[in-house]
């Protein structure tokens, strides 16, 4: 084996490919996430149901992943804003290889590109607390907590009983992942609030103007067989450890009403996809 | 499927076992774990399997192409390259030399990985972590800067005796 091989790996990029273009970077429009997978949709499985649950969890990561990114260059460290955008990154290959299989079970045959640059607003079904501005650090892990609780309590059942062996794989992926978030996050929150009487303020703020959004991680129907009701105990559980140990209180709040489950939105998420989707809306075909 | 042995099996398992990780070119894909399997059918095409590390590796379609493109000059000119999402990759699967390898370029190698079982995955908010020794002097004298680092798979440390920092590849 030559060793020169090892200097055309990106040429054999284009060769995989076929049409004489070298790619050198990672982008949109020469890989499919969940290539060389067996994608067909199992017998007695709603492929329909299955796949706007798919896509709707790849919303939250999507929308999330957007929100982490945003700490970059902004993070009170250069250590946690690496930290930031590893997790991002993680996000992101889970909305990628969700999109992807949503558009396989909906025999649109859409890829994850149509999914993340090419719906509006209205057309997303992610939590609403995935696309509240970053607010101040402490908002954003505290944020941080409650999602990767939350799709870690999901994900650890999704990954023992979706009736769809893919999604069950992306969660039993994602379990390892998200362990590693909530735990970020939590020791975080305890810095905070067992911190400075400054750092203790901003995190009760935190809990209190995310509590009236946490109600609508816990309602709605099945996901893939796993009520979000089912949930609450666990999540709010492990929150209420972290609070705990950083001498917080979690507080008590109305649920806001509606849910991002059902297209209810807040003013946030339009601009933060006008941001996203720029790029790819300005040159629709184009590949890079 | 009929698949063969022999002499071109062999060939081919090899050729894919070399291929090097791009982001930590001294490990090849074999030493990582991420190489799950190689067959040849009767008809000489070959089918390689890979198990990807992170959701979010942006080094997948490297991978894949590389593997396709040295089965390729190695005299297989149908390959097909599977990916088998389950079960998910862990760091027990780098191997020994992998390990040895890892040290030998002054990165720690992984502690075994948590054991999972089916239900709620516990939080430890004042568990002690296990030391990892330096790998540059061995001293046990470290401690974590940061558990993130230029790649999904590390964590930055220093050394307290010898005040090298080093890379450290976590357990997942």
């Amino acid at each position: 084996m030559a060793d020169t091989d090892d200097d055309h790996i990106y040429l054999s990029l284009a060769e995989e490919h076929g049409d004489g273009d070298a790619r050198w970077a990672f982008g949109t429009g020469f890989e499919d996430p969940l290539h060389g997978v067996e994608t067909a949709v199992p017998a007695g499985v709603d492929a329909v149901r299955l796949a706007a649950d798919c896509a709707a969890l790849a919303d939250d990561a999507l929308v999330g992943a957007q929100r982490l990114a945003e700490w970059c260059t902004r993070a009170p460290e250069l250590e946690e804003e690496v930290a930031l955008a590893n997790i991002g990154l993680d996000l992101l290959g889970q909305a990628r290889l969700l999109y992807t299989r949503a558009g396989q079970a909906d025999g649109s045959g859409r890829g994850e590109d149509a999914f993340a640059y090419f719906r509006d607003a209205d057309a997303f079904r992610s939590l609403r607390l995935a696309e509240l501005p970053n607010g101040d650090f402490a908002f954003s892990v505290v944020r941080l907590l409650w999602l990767s609780s939350w799709r870690l309590a999901l994900f650890t059942r999704l990954a023992h009983g979706a009736p769809d062996p893919v999604l069950a794989a992306v969660a039993e992926k994602g379990v390892k992942e998200l362990t590693y978030h909530r735990q970020y996050a939590a020791d975080w929150v305890v810095r905070l609030g067992d911190g400075t009487e400054e750092s203790h303020r901003r995190t009760v703020a935190a809990l209190a103007g995310i509590a009236p959004y946490t109600g609508e991680l816990f309602t709605g129907a099945p996901v893939c067989g796993v009520a979000p009701a089912d949930l609450r105990d666990e999540v709010t559980g492990v929150v209420r450890q972290v609070c705990a140990a950083a001498g917080l209180e979690l507080p008590e709040a109305e649920p806001l009403p509606g849910s991002g489950r059902d297209g209810d939105r807040t003013d946030h998420l339009a601009p933060l996809l006008a941001e996203l989707q720029s790029v790819a809306r300005a040159h629709p075909e184009g590949v890079w | 499927m009929a698949t063969v042995t022999g002499p071109d099996a062999a060939l081919a398992r090899r050729v894919a076992a070399e291929v090097p990780d791009p982001e930590l070119p001294m490990l090849t894909l074999a030493d990582l774990g991420v190489l799950r399997g190689v067959e040849v059918a009767a008809d000489g095409a070959v089918t390689a399997t890979l198990t990807p590390t992170y959701s979010g590796c942006p080094a997948m379609a490297e991978m894949r192409a590389a593997v396709a493109a040295r089965l390729r000059a190695a005299g297989f000119p149908r390959v097909t390259i599977r990916t088998a999402l389950e079960p998910a990759w862990t760091t027990d699967w780098i191997t020994a030399e992998g390990r040895r390898k890892l040290a030998e370029h002054g990165i720690a190698p992984p502690h075994p990985a948590p054991r999972r079982t089916s239900g709620p995955v516990p939080l430890e908010l004042s568990g002690v972590r296990r030391a990892v020794r330096c790998p540059h002097c061995g001293s046990a004298e470290t401690r974590e800067t940061s558990r993130f680092g230029a790649t999904s798979c590390k964590s930055l440390w220093r050394c307290g005796s010898c005040r090298e920092p080093f890379e450290y590849v976590k357990e997942i």
